[in-house]
């Protein structure tokens, strides 16, 4: 008898991923789909994709999908979640998108303890315009706005969005990890599954942040770029449970 | 009078930031949805996010609005350009105050552009519906909600702080059954037997963003047959007609009783549908007014539709007070009094 062993995953279109080679979004769309498929929330959830590289994902999932405004993905997450509290919220969302021109939302959505699920890419540049300096890019990091690399003195250093997130009440749940290795893939699922059992449980915030490859404005090669992720992203971004309230309450 | 003909007409989420000289509209929503089982009330973190906020009801299915005043309105224009994108319902409120920038919080008209172009950036329009009463704002406010559904957009009603601070009796009608509501095919409430949805507004084939801006072109057309609107005042054997609009109008219409005491033939007619505008209904008065007198709380907006919608027909004068300044109808009667003398329309 065959066994199919690898497939698509039920909440994922049939379509091409339009994400460079070793782009860390085509993997976290592949998770994102095998968690909701595995715990059976598909059919309520309702995704708010970014503007970012990420803006097309509308054409991957095949799950309700609301477009939000560069950044606003958190308050309009705000208004589905609650006129439809046991629907199932999820934003997707960039660097820039979330720890840039859309702080204000993230913070105060996860200050109010809005039970929705949060997932930032952290790919240290702004991927969809070309490659410009993103809130993360590292001290050094080259970017086409930062001649020379990022200067600290001159550009202001890279900013822990998680950490600052995980100071407000509201929020419950709160991981980094990255998926340049099968290890790093492995917990990020593990960090999404959890985010979600958060959610489905009432209990507040949760967000995963996930270091990901962007090799093409890193201008590496997709194993080079693996390589950045654990070398040099890592030091400034440490992959770790930032925030974790659930206590007892949800089974892991 | 908007906060609770809003819960009647169905509005079941609100977001706002707090602004004078609107505050007590917020506050009401406070409480009102506090009040209802399925209500919502968020004070957001600010206008942008207000305005998103009510997005993401508006594609859960809710009647939902927001309420600001002009600087607030600005924040707010890029989520009315999605929402008119996204063809979504949503009632924006905007009490207007005098600026640019800061300004100052009396009442003005000088966000009539912003609000009639579209305000935001893209090829959109906004309806626009403006009260001129207290009953007006209970029944333009039903209607805005019902304008929204019907026409999947945003709908804005344009009032200033006199208005919001008007005492006046008002008969509410009754609150809508919101089971008896026509359905939403488009919402997103999550998949569950039925193919998935998506509201989007990125339309990167340019044929395809063409198609949409065309349609959403023909949308506006079909708006603007069925529920352009103005109200006329003693116009019927007018040599003048005084035009105006929200507070302007009340001044203007002590105005036109006041010369009418005096024995001079003026009229007044004031548009309620800001957009789509009353071109025809002043084409038809000009067949028989040859000067038209546009009075406005700014440095001179409106005119440009009065004079686009008579491409010449008629003469058209403007009288303004920007900045806050509140005429008097003392003041208009004066302003009507010297031009009826100065263009002789006493000989005709
Ligand atoms: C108001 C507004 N400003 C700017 C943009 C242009 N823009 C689109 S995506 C983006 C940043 C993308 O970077 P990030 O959020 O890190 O996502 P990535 O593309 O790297 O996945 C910018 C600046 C926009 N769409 N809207
Ligand atoms: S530019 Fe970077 S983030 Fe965007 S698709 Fe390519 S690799 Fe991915």
């Amino acid at each position: 008898m065959e066994k199919k062993v690898f497939q698509r995953p039920k909440y994922l279109k049939d379509a091409v991923f339009h994400y460079c080679p070793g782009c860390g979004h085509s993997i976290i769309h592949r998770l994102l789909a095998e968690v909701l498929e595995e715990l059976d929330i598909g059919d309520k959830a309702i995704g708010v994709p970014p503007a970012g590289c990420a803006v097309l994902a509308y054409n991957y999932f095949d799950v309700d999908m609301g477009e939000a405004a560069h950044g606003r993905g958190a308050a309009v997450a705000t208004g589905i979640k609650r006129i439809l509290p046991d629907r199932i919220v999820f934003t997707y969302q960039g660097d820039g998108d979330i720890a840039a021109i859309g702080t204000a939302e993230t913070i105060h959505a996860a200050n109010r303890g809005e039970n929705v699920t949060v997932i930032f890419v952290n790919n240290g540049t702004y991927g969809m315009t070309g490659g410009q300096m993103a809130p993360t890019t590292l001290p050094g990091q080259n970017s086409t706005t930062t001649p020379g690399g990022r200067d600290p003195d001159r550009d202001g250093p890279p900013i822990d969005l998680s950490q600052m997130l995980a100071i407000t009440k509201g929020s419950t749940y709160i991981e980094r990890t990255a998926v340049n290795s099968y290890k790093n893939i492995k917990r990020t699922k593990k960090a999404l599954t959890k985010a979600f059992k958060t959610q489905m449980a009432g209990l507040g915030f949760s967000l995963v942040e996930i270091l990901s490859p962007c090799p093409t404005n890193w201008k590496m090669s997709s194993v080079d770029a693996a390589k950045w992720v654990d070398e040099t992203m890592t030091k400034i971004f440490p992959l770790k449970v930032i925030k974790d309230e659930t206590g007892k309450r949800i089974d892991n | 009078m908007i906060g609770e003909a809003a819960v009647r007409a169905g509005c079941r989420f609100y977001a706002g930031y707090p602004i004078t000289p609107q505050n007590e509209l917020t506050e009401y929503a406070a409480s009102a949805m506090a009040k209802l089982e399925d209500g919502t009330f968020i004070q957001a973190e600010s206008e942008i996010a207000a305005i998103n906020m009510v997005i993401g009801a508006s594609m859960a299915g809710a009647r939902a609005m927001t309420s600001s005043s002009s600087p607030g309105i600005s924040l707010k224009q890029e989520g009315i350009s999605y929402l008119a994108a996204q063809e979504l319902p949503a009632v924006i409120v905007n009490t207007m105050r005098g600026g640019p920038g800061l300004g100052n919080i009396a009442p003005a008209q000088g966000d009539y552009f912003q609000a009639t172009r579209g305000g935001g950036h893209g090829d959109y329009r906004t309806i626009v519906l403006a009260p001129a009463s207290g009953q007006e704002s209970a029944d333009l406010t039903r209607k805005a909600f019902d304008y929204a559904d019907k026409y999947l957009t945003p709908v804005m009603i344009l009032g200033d702080g006199m208005m919001g601070q008007m005492m006046e009796p008002v008969e509410f009608p009754e609150p809508v059954d919101l089971s008896k509501l026509p359905p939403k095919p488009w919402v997103l409430d999550g998949a569950v037997g039925r193919p998935s949805r998506l509201i989007r507004s990125l339309l990167l084939d340019t044929s395809v963003e063409e198609d949409h801006n065309w349609k959403l072109a023909r949308k506006y057309e079909t708006i603007a047959r069925e529920i352009v609107g103005g109200e006329t005042y003693m116009t019927e054997d007018a040599r003048l007609v005084i035009i105006a609009y929200g507070t302007a109008a009340r001044i203007a219409k002590g105005a036109v009783k006041r010369v009418r005491e005096i024995g001079l033939k003026v009229g007044l007619f004031r548009p309620y549908t800001l957009f789509p505008y009353p071109n025809r209904m002043i084409v038809e008065m000009s067949r028989f007014v040859k000067d038209f007198l546009v009075f406005e709380m700014s440095t001179g907006q409106m005119v440009e539709d009065v004079k686009l919608a008579l491409e010449g027909r008629s003469n058209v004068h403007f009288y303004g007070r920007p900045g806050g300044i509140v005429s008097t109808p003392d003041e208009i009667s004066k302003e009507i009094n010297s031009l009826y003398h100065r263009r002789h329309l006493e000989e005709e």
